[in-house]
């Protein structure tokens, strides 16, 4: 028999042409592939949550193999001896197991609750950055929709997740849910009936969230991810403005293989550092709360960092008790039905509501310098500032205690801190917006600062100043129009010293091989006047 | 008229016994009565007056004559003489027995620094002995709680549903105040529920029986001897001896706050470096 030649270099070929025949798959994996993503550090904040995602998934369906969603009472029995013979849920039960039992599955649920935690993070800091560059103007705003939406549902998830294992803390949480679901006028009870099946806390609820928590939740999140990133493929990434960048042009980094090797390097690393946090801390030791009963309220009972807000809010609303009729509206409704509600939904529309006030109808894909527009920056500040407030307040208790401050104080603090701080931060912020832009502009009119100061025969002293372009007769600069990007303001930007240590979070401080300003060719270093010590 | 039937005549029986009697037949009465109340109030006091007691002035024993030395030198000038208190200054000392001084002196909360909502725990001011002495000096004020002799918690290996037990009462007595973690919590204006970190088993028996500060007292019939002492095992070896599985760290046992702060602290910015760094890399 005559042995059959294989040509191992053509085998791929062969082998990718035989798919791409019976696929048609060249043509969109080419386009894919050759995707062009731009390239900045605040870009991958985003990534952070996709990728906590991801590790939920994984770490979730490890937990659902252990755990048991029924409120069944059954006594304890496991290796845990502190609880050995308490009667308890059987949720419960199986979620002790499943840290003491289950080989490596208080290493699993802690790293579930630790990417959970850095999901909303990051959801958050990602949110940030889109604000205050502007990117969820036109096309993006249905986007930024999405985006308030995805932080909704995992507020929900993050809250359903809290209650499954039914341990003192979270049934402490499941009981604020209830008393927040009764105090809405009218409808309450029966809403409340309805999803507890009847009385608070009834045995059904923990059926209900588990199929919420792991299948409805999870499948809109999933969904919405996908329409996320779809709308980015589709719109493209926007881009800061910047050397050849347009606003109808992308520049950065084809999709494979560096962006794609970047991308897999940096899931590696939220891995890494999820798995980290999973082992060094503790997170959520559920078998010091044992099982829920309604009579076991501990102090400092908290929900996840990303509802503190809520819980904030109720801790500062004054008890003002509305009577119509035969029926009230108590405190709790304001903060926790109205105020939650109104935070999570209002900031949808900003898109909108921002376009709308500033008449502007084009179409921007390239970001703006959060100090190119004071107001936004302003108008977010005031935001954050409110939200940290509500936060720190719902944690104000163990402030308080930590460092040795009254409750009632912290509360009054709370409350004339979010009145009055918000606005204070606007104005601050606007005004530190206004003095880069004129720091900026300084720079584009009289040049770099040198550090070298020069005394003139009548005593007089000035500093040189480098010019970042042509100068006139005189030898004064020409002041150069501002680009929408960073104006170098360090000699060593423009190439005054060779790069002498190489950096490592940043690369090495390159001379601006671009246009500092539109119209401007690239400085290089023969053009420039060179700088002497001051003497001639 | 009614006066012939028999109600009539009861009726005139009792008009004429209550006509005033004569003058000194009312004194005479009045003197006698006198005398007997007397005795007999003299008679029940000598039948059960303890003995001891009628001596006067009090003796005190060996102990509490150095614990009465210790008080009159740093005690006197809040908790008045003989213990008896001082108005907006100290409480009176008398029946709160030689547990409260345990706890207050044994941790350093007394003496107290300044006026404040709450004593804090300091370094003790007195050693084991003279905090003993005080103690003693106290209790023969006018006696009240005292702590037990023996071990004040159980032994694991011998009784180890003791732990559970605990457990299950400090989580439906102690928590709400001093948290699930024993990590302590905050009170209104400036009053806190201290942490159980470094408590000895006397001093959290002590503050059970006496109820110091802001803490309620749980007596022997809300929390029996033996339940007081399952409690503190739980203390000891569940929150104290750190058999808490679940990484190195437990960020103080503050609950979700703390989580918060290091999922920003050190979550957000490890990878913050790490975007920059991968950015770097263009």
């Amino acid at each position: 028999m005559k042995r059959r030649k294989v040509d191992l270099q053509q085998a791929p070929v062969t082998a990718a042409k035989g798919v791409d025949e019976r696929f048609q798959a060249a043509t969109p994996l080419r386009a894919l592939l050759n995707k062009v993503f731009p390239d900045h550090w605040s870009f991958l904040l985003g990534e952070i949550a996709l990728f906590s995602f991801i590790i939920l998934l994984l770490t979730g369906v490890f937990l659902t193999l252990f755990f048991d969603p029924s409120m069944k009472e059954v006594p304890y029995e496991g290796s845990y001896s502190a609880l050995r013979g308490t009667m308890m849920s059987a949720a419960y039960e199986s979620s002790l197991n499943l840290s003491f039992e289950v080989r490596g599955g208080l290493f699993m649920r802690q790293m579930h609750h630790w990417a959970a935690l850095l999901f909303m993070a990051s959801i958050v800091v990602h949110m940030a950055r889109i604000f205050f560059t502007g990117a969820y103007r036109k096309p993006r705003e249905a986007n930024w929709a999405i985006g308030m939406i995805l932080f909704l549902l995992g507020f929900l998830a993050g809250f359903t997740g809290y209650s499954l294992p039914d341990d003192g803390l979270s049934g402490t949480g499941l009981r604020i849910a209830s008393a927040i679901m009764l105090s809405i006028p009218v409808v309450g009870t029966w809403l409340s009936a309805s999803i507890f099946g009847g009385e608070f806390p009834g045995h059904l609820i923990i059926g209900r969230f588990y199929i919420a928590h792991v299948l409805l939740i999870p499948g809109g999140l999933l969904a919405l991810i996908s329409v996320h990133l779809g709308l980015v493929f589709k719109q493209k990434h926007t881009q800061w403005p910047g050397p050849m960048r347009t606003n109808t042009n992308v520049v950065g980094e084809r999709m494979f293989p560096r962006y794609a090797l970047k991308q897999g390097g940096f899931f590696m690393a939220v891995f890494g550092t999820v798995a980290l946090m999973a082992g060094l801390f503790q997170i959520n030791p559920i078998w010091l709360f044992g099982p829920y009963r309604a009579s076991e309220v501990s102090s400092a009972s908290q929900p996840d960092w990303y509802v503190m807000f809520m819980d904030g809010l109720v801790r500062l609303m004054p008890n003002w008790q509305i009577y119509i009729g035969d029926y009230s509206i108590p405190p709790l409704f304001w903060p926790a039905v109205v105020g939650l509600g109104a935070l999570t939904t209002g900031p949808i529309f900003w898109p909108w509501i921002e376009a709308r006030k500033t008449g502007d109808k084009r179409i921007h894909n390239l970001l703006e310098r959060p100090r190119d527009n004071p107001e936004r920056v302003g108008i977010g500040a005031m935001a954050f500032t409110f939200f940290i407030i509500a936060t720190l307040s719902g944690g104000n208790d163990v402030i308080a205690d930590k460092f040795h401050i009254s409750l009632n104080a912290m509360t009054w603090a709370g409350r004339i801190g979010m009145i009055v701080l918000p606005p204070l931060a606007y104005f601050i912020s606007v005004r530190i917006c206004l003095g880069l832009q004129q720091h900026d502009r300084e720079v584009l009119a009289h040049g770099v600062e040198t550090g070298i100061i020069r005394r003139l025969p009548n005593g007089q002293f000035v500093e040189v100043h480098q010019p970042l372009g042509p100068v006139d007769d005189h030898g004064h600069p020409i002041p150069l129009e501002y680009g929408g990007w960073v104006v170098p303001k360090k000699m060593n930007r423009v190439g005054a010293l060779a790069p002498a240590v190489k950096g490592f979070f940043f690369p090495v401080e390159k001379p601006a091989e671009a246009p500092v300003s539109p119209g401007m060719p690239p400085v290089s270093g023969d053009d420039r006047e060179e700088i002497t010590s001051g003497r001639k | 008229m009614t006066s012939d039937t028999p109600a009539g005549r009861r009726l005139r029986v009792f008009s004429r016994r209550r006509g005033a009697p004569s003058k000194a037949r009312r004194r005479l009465g009045a003197a006698v009565r006198m005398v007997a109340a007397l005795a007999l109030a003299g008679g029940v006091y000598t039948a059960f007056a303890p003995g001891a007691f009628a001596d006067e002035p009090r003796q005190l024993s060996a102990t509490a004559q150095e614990g009465k030395q210790l008080y009159d030198n740093s005690c006197i000038s809040c908790h008045g003489r003989d213990g008896q208190g001082v108005d907006d200054r100290g409480p009176s000392l008398i029946g709160v027995g030689s547990a409260s001084v345990e706890f207050q002196v044994g941790t350093g909360r007394m003496p107290m620094t300044r006026q404040e909502a709450q004593a804090e725990e300091k370094k003790p001011q007195f050693d084991k002995n003279q905090t003993k002495q005080l103690g003693q000096y106290v209790q023969e004020l006018g006696g009240g709680p005292e702590l037990p002799a023996g071990e004040l918690y159980e032994d694991v290996k011998e009784n180890p549903e003791a732990i559970a037990r605990g457990g299950e009462l400090f989580r439906v007595n102690c928590t709400s105040c001093h948290s699930f973690t024993g990590a302590g919590g905050a009170l209104s204006s400036g009053k806190f529920a201290p942490a159980l970190h470094d408590a000895t088993p006397e001093t959290i028996y002590a503050a059970m029986l006496t109820g110091p500060q802001n803490m309620p007292v749980f007596g022997d019939n809300q929390l029996t001897p033996d339940e007081k002492r399952e409690i503190i095992t739980y203390i000891k070896v569940q929150l104290q001896e750190d058999r808490d599985p679940g990484g190195i760290f437990n960020l103080g046992g503050y609950g979700p706050s703390t989580e918060g702060i290091a999922i920003f602290l050190v979550g957000i910015t490890i990878l913050v470096f790490t975007s920059l760094w991968i950015a770097g890399k263009s």
